[in-house]
Parts: C-alpha cells; sequence; structure tokens
C-alpha cells in the first residue's frame, strides 16, 4: 500500500512516528558521494576542530533535511504529498550523534479540495538538544 | 582602527534584488543517481521502493520511479566551480552562517527530467543584536521542470554579522 495515513484519521496534537539515525562516516561519506559535498569539516576531525567544533569533523545539515523528509515518507507512505517544508539549523551534528527526526501535527486545513495538515519537526539528538525546528506542510488523502 | 559600518547592505545587493539569474540546466536525471542518491539517505536501510523499483512504481500514482524530493541534480558540475576562499580573518559583515532554509514542491523528479535552476535575492533586514551589526538575506531559488513545471521554491536565509 502506498499510503497508511487519511486526513480523518489525524488529529492537532498527534505525534507521527520518528525517524532515526546514528551518524558517522559512513553515513556522511555516502551522502558526500551523491551530493558532491566533499568538504574537509565534513571528513576530518582537523579541519573540524580548526572550524571551531572542538570534537571535530561534523555531519551535513542536507542530510538532516533528508531524514526529515523520509520521516513524512515513511509516516504516510510512498505517496506521501509533502508540499513545504522548512529548518533552522541551531545545532551541529556531531560524529556518532543519535538523531530521530520528530514531528506534532498543528494544524489540520480543508481548502481549494485540499486536506493539508501542519506539523512542528524537529530532529532531536541522543542529549535531548533540539538541533533543527522546523515545520511541514503535508496533503493527506481523505476518506471522503 | 576603522570606523564600524552603519549597513552591511551594498549597492550590488540593491542593484540585483530581485533579478533573476540566466538559467542554469541539468543534465538527464539518470535512473542510477536517484537509487544511489535513496540509498545514501536511508543508509543502513534500504530505500523505499518507489526511487529504485519500476514494477512497483508503476502501480502508485506516480506511473514510475520518483527522486527523493531533497534529490539534487546539479550535483557534480563540470567544468568544476572553483573552490570558495574565506577570508582569513573576517571583519564585520563576512562572517555568516546559514540561518535555515524552506522548501515549497511541486512535481516530483523522474529519470530523464531536465531541471533549470534560477535565482534572486529577494530581501534583506538589518538590526543590532548579540553579535551586532547583523544583516539577514533571503535569496529564493526556483526549479522547473523540462515542462515548465514547478518542481522546488527554495527561501534559504543568510546571516552575516
Amino acid at each position: 500500500m502506498a499510503e497508511n495515513v487519511y486526513f480523518e484519521d489525524v488529529n492537532v496534537g498527534d505525534d507521527i512516528p520518528s525517524f532515526t539515525r546514528q551518524t558517522d562516516l559512513m553515513h556522511w561519506n555516502r551522502y558526500a558521494a551523491v551530493n558532491d559535498e566533499f568538504v574537509y569539516i565534513h571528513m576530518d576531525d582537523e579541519a573540524g576542530r580548526a572550524a571551531a567544533n572542538e570534537p571535530g569533523a561534523f555531519g551535513m545539515g542536507n542530510l538532516r533535511w533528508a531524514y526529515l523528509l523520509n520521516m513524512l515518507r515513511e509516516w504516510v507512505g510512498d505517496e506521501v504529498d509533502v508540499r513545504e517544508l522548512g529548518v533552522q539549523f541551531r545545532a551541529i551534528n556531531q560524529k556518532n550523534d543519535v538523531l530521530t527526526c520528530v514531528g506534532t501535527i498543528t494544524e489540520k486545513i480543508e481548502e481549494n479540495g485540499e486536506h493539508l495538515v501542519r506539523l512542528d519537526t524537529n530532529v532531536i539528538n541522543q542529549d535531548g538538544n533540539a538541533t533543527c525546528p522546523g515545520h511541514a506542510v503535508v496533503a493527506l488523502p481523505s476518506r471522503g | 582602527m576603522a570606523d564600524e559600518p552603519t549597513t552591511l547592505v551594498t549597492q550590488e545587493m540593491i542593484d540585483t534584488r530581485d533579478v533573476w539569474s540566466e538559467k542554469v540546466y541539468s543534465r538527464p536525471i539518470s535512473l542510477n543517481d536517484i537509487i544511489k542518491w535513496g540509498i545514501a539517505v536511508y543508509w543502513p536501510d534500504d530505500p523505499p521502493r518507489i526511487y529504485w523499483d519500476e514494477e512497483y512504481a508503476k502501480t502508485t500514482k506516480y506511473g514510475g520511479i520518483i527522486a527523493p524530493q531533497d534529490f539534487n541534480p546539479f550535483a557534480w558540475p563540470v567544468p568544476r566551480p572553483p573552490a570558495r576562499e574565506l577570508p582569513k580573518d573576517p571583519g564585520v559583515g563576512e562572517r555568516g552562517m546559514n540561518g535555515g532554509q524552506t522548501d515549497r514542491y511541486g512535481v516530483p523528479m523522474r529519470p530523464g527530467d531536465v531541471i533549470s535552476t534560477s535565482s534572486a535575492l529577494v530581501d534583506w533586514n538589518e538590526r543590532v543584536g548579540s553579535l551586532g551589526l547583523t544583516i539577514f538575506t533571503y535569496t529564493e531559488v526556483r526549479w522547473e521542470n523540462q515542462n515548465g513545471e514547478l518542481v522546488k521554491s527554495r527561501t534559504s536565509v543568510g546571516i552575516r554579522y
């Protein structure tokens, strides 16, 4: 089934299923390979420290962005219709961080025959720090 | 000591505000690039079948394989762009950070699509904050496919201080 969730089944305040990855060079290097993002600060601890990140190399913001989209796709299914995603990058993704993407429905909107939900989203690390506050708008199928 | 600037708005910014850059075109998107992208962003799990299994993808509303919405068809350009030189001892207005971004999505990208990109500086505002004089710049990037359909519109916020 390409869709798991219908507009009528969700409510404001619902948390959607999270998406988690523990990231290290295996993840960052693969992402660098597809996005042409070979930057020393993402590969080399010395370069990371020179960029004022004491633990060393750190992860790409774009990869967290991808994880947020993955969360929305796994929630709704392969036919998910993500209309909007916005984030602020507030904290660094350190090596071996366990990143958990989360989302909470904040609004249900019916307009122009469409059924939209707005969500607050974030990427939380293993220390409970919110690294990436943002929002998403997703069009859901309706049973109507 | 040189006087601190009273504004970080440059004449170039004023001259280019709302002026859209000439379109740049991607190479045709390859299925292999979509598959590799899916593997990278889902690692260590397998990516969803919609990104690699044509028979399955035909049964969905898309009627075929699509690319992840974060897929970048402009990765790996040739000729290679010059490396960006960062100032060694940055002064006021030369320090920067990423203030975030918002994407609005249109139609999905598919194998064979040729995507165009164009961008414009659309707005800015300045204030004196904890970092001193700080400017927030808003740049919009618009991607369209070969049929002129909107794929993505991104607003990025740049911060300089």
